[in-house]
């Protein structure tokens, strides 16, 4: 187990990268404790997957480097480092039985046969696979080979980190929840620090402690769960987090209070923005009353969504939307909103305005 | 459930039907005829049962043939299979050389088989011939004609050389399907080249190498131009194959009856194996 260290970290897929837009990730500086479980999460194309691979030593980066407890690992080969990887798609050896792909690490490694059969029943019997042990992995479904995939990991006691790849893309529906709180317990089992890549965000916040928003190469935020949902630090973690997503809308602040559409709106970091362009309000649906005074807009669309109902409304060419309890009546054609401002916040080009101005 | 009856359906299925009675059945069915029956000419022809069936199974010279035609057969496969394989694999699976390594190993398959063996009749003459003359030169009493091993020799090298590149094709083909997602698994588990084979590109590459060693085992039984160019079943009768013998059997001595009950048998043999062979490979596959 170890603490994964990321400093200056940039890498290009072309040979002579000159403008940042060639870069698949750009600058990075991220430090991964150890024993943590941490999700990946960004759109397709933001570059997960690279800074996994380059993690996991399937890729040398152009630039930076890579620490494991302080030793650099950058040019190290995978087998060197002592990482495990669960891939998008099973990887399974065909011709093996169940217990035999479960030892091959460790036989590759030359540990004693007493050893092996000892890990591999007590790996098995962590991930269910003891009943078809002797069975040819071939012959098991998609939920059971990533259970192979990731018991191949589980095996060995070297391993320093294990990264999942989109582990449940092939899994049936009913059984992603089953294997992903499988996971969540296996963690806090082994303890071994785990990064899981995925785009979904369900999937991160469920199995994460801490979440890593990426997008376009970059590292947009890193937080709790609760973090990325109370204090977005990027309109796009906004967005991209939460069901539906933040609701953004152009603003002005003048004197340290924030105007939408000239109406004043309360926000708890408009004093600190000494700013007057490129200014945006943020505040997610859950965070949106209807009121009897605020901001006036019109009912656009109602739509259920089981124990609240998501009410879309419009002001002008913005939309705003906010979530209704379940029984609450909602006005036919106007109504006025009102924004918590606790939860309201400003942003300036995308990024949250705080007084250390850490973005500029 | 109601299925909708529409016997139309059989109108377009004629075309096919009369294609293949034309090219395969009919054409069969006058092999049977010919193989039961026994004639003095004239075009009279006489019932003679399974005789020309037994006469060729107890012949000897049916024996020799049939035993050459295996020994070539396997010959060429233990030659051509491992070693398109490893060609395969030491194939690059991306890159601007991969189409110039493609075109390079699909020459040979574009070569008119006849022009194959008097290519390597020409190249093999030990007078003129650049391979004959080398090997000379190099201290080795070799000549196709005259000595059997060396026409042997000669045969099966020619084999090699116009055939590897099918397996080394087809087994590619099963190579560059592999997901790189295996690679990196075997990496990480800390697997050697050897396991990687063994486990991952071996098992991947079954089904095609099942398909290449079918193909090759039927075009090598079969096989007929090259070496009857090459040797023309020489020295003597020692490259004298199935189809060899067959010919001349059935055009060099015009003895209808015998050649058609062993034309009946030798694709009887070539379909019996081909099935054994088939389902052996494939029974693993289904556990």
């Amino acid at each position: 187990m170890a603490k994964i260290t990321l400093k200056g970290l940039r890498h290009s897929y072309m040979p002579n990268p000159s403008k940042p837009t060639d870069y698949a990730l750009q600058q990075l500086d991220v430090d991964w404790e150890d024993g943590g479980a941490y999700a990946l999460l960004g759109p397709s194309g933001c570059g997960k997957t690279t800074l996994l691979n380059i993690i996991s030593g399937l890729l040398t980066p152009s630039h930076g480097e890579i620490l494991f407890d302080g030793q650099d690992v950058t040019r190290m080969q995978p087998d060197e480092r002592h990482i495990a990887q669960v891939f998008q798609f099973p990887v399974v050896y065909d011709t093996m039985t169940v217990y035999d792909n479960l030892a091959f690490p460790l036989r590759n490694r030359g540990v004693a046969e007493a050893e092996v059969d000892k890990r591999v029943r007590e790996i098995a019997e962590m991930i269910d696979l003891t009943s078809t042990l002797d069975k040819r992995a071939s012959g098991l479904t998609a939920d059971g080979k990533q259970k192979i995939s990731l018991g191949r990991g589980l095996v060995r006691t070297d391993v320093n980190v294990i990264m999942f790849d989109e582990p449940l893309t092939v899994i049936d529906p009913h059984l992603k929840w089953q294997l992903r709180s499988k996971l969540k317990e296996l963690h806090q089992r082994v303890r071994t620090t785990m990064i899981y890549v995925t785009h979904d965000q369900t999937e991160a916040l469920t199995f994460a402690d801490k979440v890593v928003v990426m997008k376009d190469g970059q590292v947009v935020q890193i937080g709790t769960p609760v973090d990325l949902f109370e204090r977005p630090q990027h309109t796009f973690v906004g967005h991209f987090i939460g069901s539906p997503g933040m609701n953004v809308l152009p603003c002005q602040v003048k004197g340290g209070k924030a105007f939408y559409e000239g109406i004043e709106l309360g926000s708890w970091n408009a004093s600190a923005c000494k700013y007057e362009e490129g200014l945006e309000l943020g505040v997610r649906p859950e965070f949106v009353k209807l009121s009897d005074a605020g901001v006036p807009v019109e009912i656009a669309k109602v739509s259920d969504a089981g124990r609240f109902q998501i009410v879309h409304t419009r002001k002008g060419d913005h939309s705003i939307k906010l979530l209704v309890p379940e029984g609450v009546e909602i006005p036919e054609k106007h109504a006025h909103l009102a924004f918590r401002s606790d939860h309201t916040q400003v942003y300036r080009d995308g990024w949250l305005v705080s007084g250390d101005n850490s973005h500029e | 459930m109601n299925k909708i009856e529409n016997q139309k359906a059989w109108f377009f299925v004629l075309p096919v039907l009369a294609l293949v009675a034309f090219n395969a059945i009919i054409p069969l069915m006058t092999v049977v005829n010919y193989s039961v029956q026994e004639t003095f000419g004239d075009n009279t022809f006489f019932w003679a049962g399974v005789m020309w069936f037994e006469q060729v199974l107890t012949s000897e010279r049916f024996h020799a043939s049939l035993g050459r035609q295996m020994i070539f057969t396997f010959s060429i496969l233990a030659i051509e299979i491992p070693l398109g394989v490893l060609i395969a694999l030491t194939m690059p699976r991306k890159g601007p050389w991969v189409p110039v390594c493609l075109v390079l190993m699909a020459l040979p398959l574009l070569i008119p088989w006849n022009v194959v063996g008097a290519m390597w009749n020409i190249f093999a003459l030990p007078d003129i011939g650049l391979l004959g003359r080398t090997l000379n030169a190099i201290g080795f009493d070799y000549n196709f004609t005259r000595q059997p091993g060396d026409a042997w020799f000669t045969m099966i090298l020619m084999d090699v050389w116009h055939w590897t590149s099918l397996v080394v094709l087809l087994a590619y083909a099963g190579l560059v399907s592999i997901p790189d997602a295996y690679y990196q698994a075997a990496k990480i588990d800390g697997a050697k080249p050897l396991a990687i084979f063994r486990y991952i590109q071996l098992p991947k590459m079954k089904r095609v190498l099942t398909i290449a060693i079918l193909l090759r085992f039927m075009d090598s039984f079969m096989i007929y131009t090259e070496p009857f160019v090459l040797t023309g079943g020489g020295p003597g009768n020692s490259t004298t194959l199935l189809s060899i013998d067959l010919v001349k059997i059935a055009l060099g001595q015009f003895d209808l009856g015998p050649a058609a009950a062993m034309s009946l048998i030798y694709f009887l043999i070539i379909l019996a194996m081909s099935w054994v062979f088939y389902t052996v490979m494939m029974r693993n596959e289904a556990n």
